[in-house]
């Protein structure tokens, strides 16, 4: 048995959000084990970020500008993901905001679209990828893989995330619920939840910069020190340690992991 | 990328069977120094031969064996990098209603108190690593820890009571500045030989298999290699943001309403 070289070969993975943060480390990672890799963000398809990220990950990857709140968005991706590799085997569903403020202030729009993105877009994804992802997940042992990326914060309340809470709740009851559901119809797609803690991407930084123009803090780094005094491991995690997890699910070695929820939080929600 | 565990030492108790013994082997594969207890001996000579690992008798209730093996390790390795307390028993346990004191005994020995003293003899060995407190431990619950068993009811409270040591033992490391991660492991029902000596002794082993096979949603049983594959990425560097965590592998079992 060869281990851990290149174990992702063959395979093909679609990562929503994969231009910045816990997704562009995810396709960084997925590709150095030998995938073919289509990433989705908002981003236009000529724009600076998407052309420098592209240029750096090379030919096995490829990009669509798409809206995960979208449902004819998601049609486009997965009829791309067909036309180029005709299979997907790992679907990450990573595209996510936040929103945070107390509940009273909480604008009835706001609230719509930190759903429409965390909630509707991991639905969406899953339901347009299914029918692809049942077909290529005969292809290898334990199946084609779903990994939606919830949170800590959807397994405890935390001051003024309630949105945020509730969004992330959401994808980790969904995604029970379908890994319940592909096992009773033997559909060989494993689902499973990631839930991290605070890691060090640009959704956080544009989140603490927001919370020091709201006045709770001097700068953005007394936050992190807040939040890493807090963490007993006693740092930030790196994007790279939620895609080492997300690869763990994508490959063989997890499979008879379904339902389950993987918290990588340096042991913040132990305590 | 290859041999994740090249150059760490590591330590499994109740290795010469089941999820022990595949993981002696997994852990070696990915280039891990593995040394492991256990009560078979002539099931540990031949994991030994097969696979370079070294085994010591010892039972991991046995407080005052702890020191001594930790010592051995740590002169002949110089180190002490992955932990996985993995030795358990059901033997003399049965409901509320029917266990017996030795019953109750025996069980909470092996199950909490032994998993307490790895624990303990872990972090206590780790602290002497040359290059500071670090390393990974792992502690193999159960799904029964969240799902307990009517008629295994010291089984059920041992699993759930190392869920919170792992917790307890993860805050305190970080509060100390170790760099070491605790975690529980929590497997459905693995085909382990037990299970497939439990299965071969019924009436019709089929209808027995059958019954297990039914009790996850993915109707199977986990393999023993499933479980050492979790294990060998929770003791890799690859983990290394893990801590305090319980990670199910169950297929889907305890997602939803068990035996759906």
């Amino acid at each position: 048995m060869e281990l851990l070289a290149q174990r992702l070969k063959g395979r093909v993975a679609f990562i929503s959000g994969g231009l910045r943060g816990i997704g562009l480390a995810c396709a960084t990672r997925f590709l150095a084990e030998g995938a073919e890799v289509v990433l989705s963000d908002l981003d236009a398809e000529d724009s600076d970020t998407a052309r420098e990220v592209m240029g750096k990950l090379g030919q096995a990857a490829s990009y669509i500008s798409a809206n995960v709140a979208k449902e004819e968005d998601w049609e486009r991706a997965v009829a791309l993901v067909k036309e180029r590799h005709g299979k997907c085997h790992v679907l990450v569903n990573n595209a996510g905001i936040d929103l945070t403020g107390p509940v009273e202030s909480l604008s009835m729009e706001g609230w719509r679209r930190i759903m429409s993105i965390n909630v509707d877009g991991v639905f969406l994804g899953t339901k347009h990828f299914v029918p692809l992802m049942a077909e290529s997940g005969k292809d290898f042992r334990g199946g084609a893989s779903i990994i939606n990326v919830s949170s800590i914060m959807g397994l405890v309340g935390m001051n003024e995330v309630s949105a945020y809470n509730a969004s992330k709740g959401a994808v980790r009851l969904f995604t029970k619920g379908i890994a319940i559901e592909f096992c009773q119809k033997k559909t060989p797609i494993r689902a499973n939840s990631l839930h991290p803690g605070f890691v060090e991407t640009p959704l956080l930084k544009a989140g603490f910069q927001r919370w020091v123009d709201q006045g709770f803090a001097e700068k953005p780094d007394d936050l992190v020190a807040g939040v890493v005094g807090a963490t007993p491991i006693g740092r930030l995690a790196q994007p790279e340690e939620l895609a080492s997890a997300a690869f763990f699910l994508a490959s063989e070695d997890s499979s008879y992991m379904t339902g389950a929820e993987l918290v990588i939080d340096g042991g913040w929600t132990a305590q | 990328m290859s041999k994740r565990l090249e150059g760490k030492v590591a330590l499994i108790t109740g290795g010469t069977t089941g999820i022990g013994a595949a993981t002696v082997a997994r852990l070696t594969q990915e280039g891990a120094k593995v040394w492991f207890t256990g009560s078979k001996e002539e099931a540990a000579t031949a994991l030994c031969a097969e696979t370079g690992a070294v085994f010591r008798k010892l039972r991991v209730q046995d407080a005052a064996g702890w020191p001594g093996l930790i010592d051995e390790i740590i002169v002949a390795e110089g180190r002490l990098d992955i932990v996985f307390a993995n030795a358990g028993t059901e033997s003399g346990d049965a409901s509320i209603e029917d266990v017996s004191i030795e019953g109750w005994d025996n069980v909470v020995a092996v199950n909490q108190t032994g998993v307490m003293l790895t624990v303990q003899a872990a972090i206590r060995g780790m602290k002497r690593n040359p290059d500071g407190p670090k390393g990974s431990i792992i502690i193999n619950s159960s799904m029964n820890a969240t799902r307990p068993l009517g008629n295994y009811v010291t089984y059920s409270v041992t699993k759930a009571a190392v869920c919170a040591l792992a917790k307890s033992a993860a805050v305190h490391c970080g509060q100390q500045g170790y760099a070491i991660r605790v975690n529980a492991i929590l497997p459905g029902v693995v085909e382990t030989p037990l299970i497939q000596q439990i299965m071969n002794a019924q009436p019709d082993p089929a209808a027995a298999r059958a019954i297990y096979e039914g009790m996850a949603p993915l109707k199977r049983m986990a393999q023993l290699n499933e479980v050492a594959g979790l294990v060998a990425y929770l003791s890799s560097d690859e983990a290394g943001f893990i801590s305090g965590a319980e990670y199910a592998i169950d297929g889907a079992t305890t997602a939803g309403m068990m035996g759906v």
